[in-house]
This record gives structure tokens, sequence and C-alpha cells, in this order.
């Protein structure tokens, strides 16, 4: 187990390596730079620029300056938000976005096993197509419709919730985020569950189980459950990244100060400092999430052993 | 296949343009039948008269656009950012509610007879936000830290005019002989180059505030936050919570206090208009930075009386690349394509919002101005349309052998728009084939520089200052956003006469002759002059729309609601 955390680990490193080698050409690869607006600089000033943020050494300089600075855990200044470090930026943007997202897996894991199971069990009727069919929806409706579809409906007509802002992350002000969130996952894991559910209900050792005469919920609790959770479970992964992603809009959409906005802002402003930063954090964040749904999977699973 | 997309598109934009031509009577689609007239048919308001009693909890939330990038005036750059510095600070002078330079850290001034020399007496009872008076050594010190190239402040040659600017911001002097000195405690001289009669006006500019000397000298950025920052204006900062929102509260200190009525302030960045127009329903905001154009309609209907439309000095419009072909050495062209294209259709049909179409340069309430106007202006559709035909054959082509261009805007909505229907007159009326090329702003900008691919682009600017020569001085050869790449000697030395200039008739009649002459070479194609559309609740009070759209949070007040 700690050799396979190990082997892991190692093998991650590259991983990282050559996505933030990526990022850095690509960014860079963009036309444009983050001092460049309407108004050309004098030529002075915008060598005061450069060389302050070392935009006048040749690029394989920065790559290298920038991987140093990196080892050492200093993501650099932000060129967008000149008064404000990439640590600094991440360390108040994270919390917010981690919240989020971990309240929408959650939420999302609960509540699309439970409809997912309740339609397996009824298969084939009214309960099974409703949930089908909402699940369907759920998964062809992008996040970028229905939030400002439940801004409009429960925030602007019916003011029961806040239209948007973080609010010291507020209770209220979480409720219609984490939920445009979690709906398309709800979806998605609501099918992956039926799916297998259906799958689990048909094999031999559930068919031993009702023999022997075991109270159904028993069945579906003890026996039936934990098999088929299991691609549930390696879904975990993908869903992290899913989340990642679809905070991006859904921050967007709701004014929330997390990760997800800076990211989007630094590309637009050519904030390369922090765009680099935000996609080795969450690239690192994806590797680790993915190890541990790979830890989870061999606890559930008896015929996994690392 | 994105050229048949766009051919259809074309031709759809074509006949919706000929459809609503005729039909002076859309706008009562979504009014009220009978004697009762809907909101679409009142003109929109151009003025705001809120007044009451005064509110328990004078607490202010304004929308604010993006964010801003720093809350160091003299890097600033932005609307966004200049309004939270106008409440956060205050230069010599000061803007009254309707836009006219009153004084501000300064209490009075004189201005030597040829113009050049302005003694600037500040304020005795002026104070920081903790308590420290305000000296004429700090706003010396702001200058000099706004121009020296070290700073990097990307607005340091709006300074130019001050002795010895432009040579510091160059490097080549040092930045202690700008010419601005410190007479004594509470006096300040500045020395022009020329006269300038806007520079009261600049004095307002963000990049002008003073700052306690020495504060955040080079490499110390971690001064402009909560509990650092020091500020001379009506409010102080008190929470920057980046993407969320940013806090001010009441200065006691400040000089004017107790006329400032309101006690808290918390601007919001919100980028997305739509959004922004949610929150505002939905109750989050007093005050909103834009509107979706889009809603313009519904907005007008349904909330009418807290609907404002004020005009706003900035321009629209389209630039030809000069130092290629096909517009290069050919006026008869670019005379063609501007004629080809009807304003009155693109602000009142394709945008519906109120914008006024434009053919000059200067954008329309700048005081004691009279814009200079090409003939088209006054010309009939009919007429322009001739003329703009007559004049694209002599320019070498026709409907048979067409011209084929690629107009480049970046990516919204609006400019889409507008390009679309630009591209449908063009070749409606020319014949021309027109390719549009949306690109992202940076990559929008950089092709604009080079001048190397792009052809016809779209561009926008917003005075700094309520002049004609904030728009003037962008086409002289050596300016920084001069991108169709106009070059005329006559026109730079217009420019040169103008800075010298020092009485106002003869600036002004210089100005209006230096339009002209920018306009007949038809180096750019206006089409509308801005409009800020806003929205404001009912209970907050003093508002009052001006020109450059600078609304200070301390002239305005919650009402009892």
């Amino acid at each position: 187990m700690f050799k396979y955390s190990f082997k892991r680990f190692l093998a991650a490193l590259p991983t990282l390596l050559v996505l933030m080698t990526l990022a850095f050409f690509m960014m860079r690869a963009a036309p444009g730079g983050p001092f460049d607006q309407e108004k050309t600089l004098p030529p002075e000033v915008q060598a005061n620029l450069d060389k302050k943020y070392h935009l006048d050494e040749p690029l394989i300089q920065q790559y290298g300056r920038y991987l140093f600075d990196l080892a050492k855990g200093d993501f650099g200044p932000s060129f967008q938000y000149k008064d404000f470090s990439v640590n600094e930026l991440i360390a108040t943007g994270f919390p917010v976005s981690f919240r989020l997202g971990v309240s929408a897996i959650i939420l999302a894991f609960v509540f699309g096993t439970c409809l997912g199971t309740l339609a397996a069990l009824r298969q084939n009727t009214l309960t099974d197509y409703s949930v089908m069919t909402a699940a369907m929806t759920g998964i062809s409706v992008p996040n970028f419709v229905m939030a400002p579809i439940l801004i409009l409906v429960l925030a602007v007509y019916l003011k029961w919730l806040p239209a948007g802002g973080w609010n010291g992350g507020a209770f209220k002000n979480t409720i219609l985020p984490i939920i445009s969130l979690a709906l398309p996952q709800i979806a998605y894991i609501s099918r992956l569950t039926r799916a297998s559910m259906i799958e689990v209900l048909r094999s031999n050792p559930i068919r031993t189980a009702r023999a022997k005469g075991l109270p159904e919920r028993l069945v579906i609790f003890r026996h039936a459950l934990k098999p088929a959770l299991l691609p549930v479970i390696s879904y975990l992964g993908p869903a992290t990244a899913a989340i990642i992603t679809g905070s991006v809009v859904v921050e967007q959409i709701f004014g929330i100060p997390g990760l997800g906005r800076y990211f989007v802002q630094g590309a637009l402003n050519r904030d390369y400092t922090l765009v680099m930063g935000v996609v080795v954090f969450y690239g690192a964040l994806i590797i680790l999430f993915n190890f541990l749904v790979d830890l989870v999977y061999a606890m559930l699973d008896p015929r996994i052993r690392y | 296949m994105k050229r048949i997309q766009h051919v259809l598109v074309l031709w759809c934009t074509l006949l919706l343009i000929t459809a609503c031509g005729g039909d002076a009577g859309d706008n009562h689609a979504s009014g009220p039948d009978g004697a009762e007239t809907s909101n679409l048919d009142r003109p929109v308001k151009t003025t705001m008269v809120n007044t009451g009693e005064r509110h328990s909890e004078q607490y202010l939330r304004r929308g604010n656009g993006s964010e801003i990038q720093t809350l160091d005036p003299h890097k600033a750059e932005g609307v966004p950012s200049s309004n939270v510095h106008r409440d956060l600070y205050e230069g010599l002078t000061l803007e009254a509610p309707d836009g006219s330079i009153i004084p501000g850290g300064a209490e009075s001034w004189e201005i030597s007879d040829d113009g050049l020399i302005y003694t600037f007496k500040i304020r005795k009872n002026g104070k920081w936000s903790d308590g420290t008076p305000v000296t004429a050594q700090d706003f010396a010190y702001g200058l000099q830290r706004s121009v020296n190239p070290a700073t990097g402040s990307k607005y340091s040659q709006i300074l130019a005019p001050i002795k010895n600017a432009e040579e510091i911001i160059a490097g080549t002097k040092p930045v202690e002989s700008l010419g601005a000195e410190v007479i004594d405690d509470y006096t300040l001289k500045i020395t022009l180059n020329g006269p300038t009669p806007y520079f009261l006006g600049l004095l307002n500019h963000a990049s002008t505030y003073p700052m306690p000397v020495g504060f955040a000298a080079d490499g110390d950025e971690n001064m402009f936050r909560a509990g650092k920052l020091i500020s001379n204006g009506a409010f102080r900062l008190t929470e920057w919570v980046v993407q969320s929102h940013l806090d001010v509260e009441r200065n006691p200190y400040y000089w004017d206090n107790e006329n400032n009525a309101i006690d808290k302030v918390r601007f919001f960045p919100i980028e997305d208009q739509s959004t922004e127009l949610k929150r505002y329903r939905a109750g989050e905001l007093d005050m909103t930075y834009d509107m979706p154009f889009e809603q313009f309609k519904w907005v007008k209907e349904n909330l009418y009386d807290e609907f404002i439309v004020a005009p706003y000095l900035g321009i629209y419009y389209y630039g030809f690349n000069l130092t290629k072909p096909p517009f290069k050495d050919n006026l008869e062209l670019r005379r063609a394509l501007s004629l080809a294209v009807d304003r009155n259709i693109l602000t009142e049909k394709v945008l519906g919002t109120g914008h006024i179409p434009f053919y000059s340069w200067v954008p329309e309430g700048v005081l004691n101005y009279s814009n200079a106007r090409p003939p088209e202006a006054t010309m009939s559709k009919a007429e322009r349309e001739a003329l703009a035909i007559e004049l694209f054959e002599q320019a070498g082509y026709s409907k048979e052998e067409p011209l084929e261009i690629e107009i480049r805007y970046n990516t919204s909505e609006n400019h889409k728009k507008i390009a679309i229907a630009i591209a449908a007159m063009w070749s409606q009326v020319l014949g021309v084939k027109a390719e549009l090329v949306n690109e992202e702003w940076k990559v929008f900008l950089e092709n604009r520089k080079q001048k190397q691919v792009t052809q016809v682009f779209r561009a926008g600017w917003i005075g700094d200052y309520a002049d004609p020569f904030s728009f003037l001085e962008l086409m002289h050869s050596s300016h920084g956003i001069n991108d169709p790449g106009y070059n005329n000697p006559v026109y730079d030395d217009l420019l040169s006469q103008i800075s010298a200039e020092g009485n106002p008739d003869k600036r002004r009649q210089l100005m209006e002759q230096a339009e002209a002459e920018f306009l007949k070479d038809y180096a750019v194609m206006p089409i509308y002059s801005y409009i800020q559309p806003r929205i404001v609740k009912p209970h907050v009070g003093g508002y009052q729309s001006n020109i450059l759209d600078h609304i200070l949070s301390k002239n305005l007040y919650i009402i009892k609601h």
C-alpha cells in the first residue's frame, strides 16, 4: 500500500511537469501580453514593466525561473491584480471553490445514488422513467443555462435566495451555485448507479441472498449497494474534474470569488502567473483526487489489492 | 462552410433590416391596449431627480463592472478602478455633480497670464485618512511617482503638458525635474509646456492623486490594502476581497465630511451585465454599472422610472488600415464605404438603445464646442448611397468586380451585431464581400497594432477629460492609439498649434479645423457617440449624470424606503 502510494506519487511528478510545460508555452504562444492595451505604452515604461516581471528575458530562461520559483512554492506576483501574489489569490480563492466543489460532489453522490437505486428497483415503471428523463435533461442542460434559470425563478421572481455574490460564504449564497454545479453530476451518477444496480441485482450472489429469504432491505443495502457503487466511485475522479470545469462557469455567473473565476479572467488578461498557478494547483488536485479514489476502490472491492 | 454561414447571416439581417424599416409601430407590440401609452413610446430619461427624507442607514451598493486591477491610483486603468479611486482619493481639483470643476485638495488657484504657471493653495484642513495633514509635498510626490518610469504607470502620458514630464517618462531627465514645485507646505506651483485649458480637469484624474511622501516607494506593493492604504478622499478602504466586493467607509478626517451623507459603500465586481441586472432586480444593488443592450426594451418598459440614459464622452468607430492596400492611398474607397453605412439603422434598429448616430470625431456634449461635420451628415440616405456607388467605381470596384475585405472585431454580442449589419449594408449598396473575423481582445489588439492582417477594425474610445483635444490627439501620427496608421503633417501641425494656443476662442477654432482636416481623410468611419445607460433605485437621492460619467458616492444619499 505504501509502496503503491509512493509509486503513484513518483508517476504524478512527470504528469504535472508536462501539464505545466504545456500550459506555460501555450499561454506564451497566445498573441498579446499582460500589459498590452489599446493605448501603446511609452517604451521606457514598457521596458520597466517587462524588466520587473522578467518578460525581457528569453522564454526558456523565464521557464527555468518559473520552475525554480515553483519548487520553492512561489507562484509569483499576479500581473493583473498587482496588489496581490498568486499564492495569496489561490489561498483566498481556493477555500471558496473547495467548499462549493465538495458540497456539490457530496450532494451529487447522495442524490445520484439514491435516485439511481430507486430507478433500478422500480425498473420500467413510471418512477424509473421520470427519474431517467430528469437525469437526461440534467445531463443535456449545461450549467450556464441552468444557473440563470434558477436565479431568475428563485432569486428574481420569488426572492427566496440571493441572485449572486458570496457574502463571506453565507449559507443562503451557496445554495444556488451548489445546486447548479451538482445537477449535471446528480444526473450522471443516477444513470450510472441505475445501470450498475440493475446488473448487480441480476447477479448470482443477489439471487442467493434472496433465495436465503433475506429481507429485500438487507439484500439491497448489505449485498447489492457496495458492488453497484464501484463504477460510481471510479467516476468520482472525472466528476471532480467536471465540477472544477463547471465551477469556472458557475463562479462567473454567480459572481463568486473562487479559483475558477480567476482562471477565466487570468486567461483573458494574459495574467501568465495566475493562470499557471491555477493550472498547476488544479492539476495537482485532480491527480491527488484520482489517487484517493483508487484507494477507496480497493477498500470496496476485495478483488483489488495494491 | 463558414462562408455559407456568413452569407446566411447577412441575408437574414438584411431581411430583418428592410422589414423593420417600414414598420414604425413595432414598439407597440408589447404595450397595453387602449388609451394608456406604453413606456416604450416615452423618451428615455436623461436626468434623474429622486429626493426625500434620509434613511437611517446610509449604505450604498454599486455594481462596478470588471474587477479593478489595483488600488494604486498611479498604476490604475479602466473605468471601474477610477470609480473606486474617486471615492478614496481627491486631486487638486474636484468635480461637482454636473461635471464642472470645483476646488478639491486645493482651495484656490491662480493662473499666470500666459497660462503656463498654476499656483495652487492647498487646503489647510485637508487630511489623510489617518488624520495627518495633506501637504503640497504629498501632491508633488504623487505627480512625480506617476511620471516616474519605474512606477510603470500606464497613464503617465496624460501628464505630458507638465514641464519635463515627457523627458522623465522617456528616462532622459530625473524625476525631481518635474515642473511641480513645492513653495511651502501649502503652496504648489505647476509649470506647463504650453497653455492647456483642460489642465484643471486633468488634475482630477487618478494619475495626479497625492500620496504621503515616500508611501509605496518602489517595490512596496503591499501598501494598497485595507489597514495600510491611506487616502485623502471622502472614504477610506475597509475591505477588499478580490472578485467579491470592495468596501469603503466614511473618512472622518475628510475636510468636507459634514456634507457626505453616505457611511459605507460596497462595490461589486460584476463583469456580466445580465448577471448585474438580475442582482439589481433581486434588490442586491442600488445602482448598476452598465446594462445589457439586448434588455434595453424590457428595462425601458418595466423599470422606466429607474432607467436613465445620459450622453457619454465616447465614440464608436471603424478604422481602416491605411498602411496596406486596399485602403492605402484610396480615399474614394474609404469614403464610399463610410457613406454606404446608415448610422440611423445601426443605432435605431440594430442596437435600439438610444446611441447617437455620428459622423464626426469629437463626441457630442462637450461644452463650448461645435463639431466639424462632413457633408454626408446632412445628406439623405439615397444621396449618400448614390455618391457611395460613384466613389466606389472611381476607386476601381463594382458589383461585378467586388471588393473582398475582412472586418475584425473583438468578442462581444454588440460588436457582432454591428459588424453583421455593416457587412450587410456594404453588400447591399456596393456589392462588397465582407468576411467577419471575431478575435479575442488581446489577439485583436495585437493584430490591430501590427497592421499586417487587419483591414477594417472596430474601435471605441472614452475620453479621459472633457475636452475635444482628448479625442483629437489620438490621431497624431505618433500617438499610441493611432491604429489606422494615420499620418498627416498638416494635422500634426494643427495639433501642435492647439497645444500652444492660449486664447480659448482661437483654440476652439483650431480644434474645429483639425477635426475637419481629419474627417476629410476618412481614416476612420465614426458610427455613434456613446450613451451610458444605467438603472438606479428610486431610493438613491442626489444622482446626477455628467458627460464623463463620474458619479461620486459622496454626492449621493439613501432616501427612506
